[in-house]
């Protein structure tokens, strides 16, 4: 059998703050499998943001490990993570605060393209190449071509968001990470970027890794789900299993909680 | 008969000539104990609508129209005469709990302004009455809570805070404007059941803006449907599912159904029913 794209086992990391410690992510295992498209969802403090920082090599753990396409990445300089850079990329909630105000949207979408610490050296030395992929990638989130002129503040929040998708997806990355891209926005802009995903997922074949708090947005988009509680890892499995015979209370209570349409 | 607490009529706001107007002839009413929700995308005047009726537009705003609450007219109407109304006979809850409240100001204290501001209550009798309220907003602890600052509170016990200053002076009408977006789901669940709980219990009206139609119709039994400004339908939640006229309402409510859908499907968008008034 192949080896899963990403294996963390007993993941912990505490943040220490004087005498202080919090346990931010206690022990966690889990796979990712190449295509999967994994859901990781819990409340506030739950761990969800501080387990996706460590797969995608932005923080350390206090002990465990992350393998990804084979490589222990926790202890890798980051001189040696250009490779994982390139592999792995991030959508962020919010793309007001990930989106430098002051750059043009296509120096921002080629910036990844431009760095000297992503393994993608054909685009840092082939600037025509890099205007190529400027102009694929907005075509990949429907936005127009002459879009890559304007700033950021002339766009909507649901046109931000897909400015910050095709960053992502600039250096021709295999896994997508996304931290509630979604929250932020209306119930109909919503629908738009999900759909995007969707589409961008199935055609390109990303893995995924969609982090939320909400359930029906996992219930439509991830094969798989974990549920997250106190830096602890309730549950994990396919997604139908986990919805209807959830292995803890606690899932049980999420489940609940999913406001719908109450008529009368 | 009486006349409803709110009558908001032809109500039309602009931000400056060369701007499109916020609010075009908006015009409904809300009887006393009643809740309406205004569901609509970000700009299409959800916001401005309630600013208008609490009096806290921008001086760059430029008003017509009439709003008038308890026969008080709102629209262009000094802040002298409109600040014992704000807090008295209508009170107004936040989305984002932390810039609502003073960081530098114990809770408790904050919820007791309220009270002493508009009541003159004394000190020792105004605690009380705080701690009296942050339980009925079911925060475990009110004592202790009254003495936290709002950085020592989860976003949930803050947003219960918020909602205990908007109800102290038991105010007539209660405006939330996206009280639970930066909520999680649990905490987002609890805090709109204790919302319709405690509006019940003070017998206080409710504008409620969100969205979420599926959140909306957690407290409201109808709902009015904003787009660009105007009012394009209202209804009950029920008739609005079950037979919405305009385009854009049927637009909405599928994109809302993301739960009845099957996994992996391309979710409905608005676009699909409504292209918009330009299209």
């Amino acid at each position: 059998m192949t080896e899963p794209l990403y294996t963390v086992r007993d993941l912990t990391r505490i943040y220490r703050r004087g005498p202080a410690s919090v346990t931010a992510l206690d022990a966690v295992s889990l796979e990712v499998a190449r295509g999967d498209r994994l859901g990781i969802v819990g409340e506030s403090g739950s761990g969800k943001s501080t387990l996706i920082r460590l797969m995608a090599g932005l923080d350390r753990p206090t002990s465990g490990t992350v393998r990804f396409a084979g490589r222990e990445i926790q202890r890798l300089p980051e001189r040696d993570l250009a490779f994982l850079r390139s592999e792995v990329q991030m959508v962020f909630q919010d793309p007001r605060g990930s989106l430098d105000p002051r750059m043009r949207v296509g120096e921002i979408i080629t910036e990844p393209l431009r760095s000297a610490l992503i393994d993608e050296g054909r685009y840092r030395r082939d600037p025509a190449a890099r205007e190529r992929r400027l102009r694929e990638v907005l075509n990949a989130v429907d936005l127009p071509a002459d879009s890559a002129g304007r700033y950021p503040h002339e766009f909507s929040g649901g046109q931000r968001q897909r400015i910050a998708i095709a960053r992502a997806l600039a250096p021709e990355p295999s896994v997508l990470i996304a931290d509630e891209p979604v929250s932020a926005l209306d119930v109909s802009v919503r629908a738009q970027v999900l759909n995007l995903l969707n589409d961008l997922v199935r055609d390109i074949g990303l893995t995924l890794v969609f982090v939320t708090h909400d359930l029906s947005v996992v219930r439509h988009l991830c094969t798989r789900v974990a549920v997250l509680r106190n830096g602890k890892l309730l549950e994990e499995g396919p997604t139908p299993q986990v919805f209807s015979q959830p292995a803890s209370d606690y899932t049980a209570q999420l489940l609940a909680a999913v406001p719908k349409v109450r008529l009368g | 008969m009486t006349d409803p607490l709110l009558i908001v009529s032809n109500l039309s706001i602009d931000f400056g000539r060369h701007r499109r107007p916020a609010l075009t002839d908006v015009s409904f009413e809300l009887a006393d104990n009643e809740r309406l929700g205004i569901i609509g995308e970000s700009g299409s005047g959800k916001t401005v609508t309630a600013l208008a009726i609490m009096g806290l537009l921008p001086e760059t705003a430029t008003a017509s129209g009439s709003i008038r609450l308890r026969g008080n007219e709102m629209v262009n109407t000094g802040d002298r005469e409109l600040a014992p109304l704000r807090g008295n006979l209508m009170s107004m809850v936040f989305q984002e709990p932390m810039t609502a409240l003073d960081p530098t100001m114990r809770v408790g204290r904050q919820v007791a302004e309220v009270l002493t501001l508009h009541q003159h209550s004394a000190k020792e009798a105004a605690r009380s009455a705080v701690v009296a309220m942050l339980a009925r907003v079911g925060l475990p602890d009110p004592e202790r809570i009254a003495d936290a600052y709002p950085h020592q509170l989860s976003g949930g016990q803050r947003q219960r805070v918020v909602l205990a200053m908007a109800l102290v002076n038991s105010p007539d009408l209660v405006i939330c404007d996206e009280p639970t977006t930066a909520l999680d789901v649990t905490v987002q669940a609890h805090v709109l059941a204790t919302l319709d709980a405690v509006l019940d219990e003070a017998n206080a009206a409710c504008l409620f803006i969100s969205h979420d139609l599926a959140v909306v119709s957690q407290v409201c039994d109808k709902v009015l449907v904003m787009l660009d400004g105007r009012v394009v339908e209202a209804g009950t939640v029920a008739a609005l599912f079950n037979d919405a006229q305009h385009p854009y309402t049927r637009g909405l409510i599928a994109a809302s159904r993301i739960d009845q859908l099957e996994p992996g499907s391309r979710l409905p968008q608005v676009e699909d029913y409504w292209k918009g008034n330009d299209a």
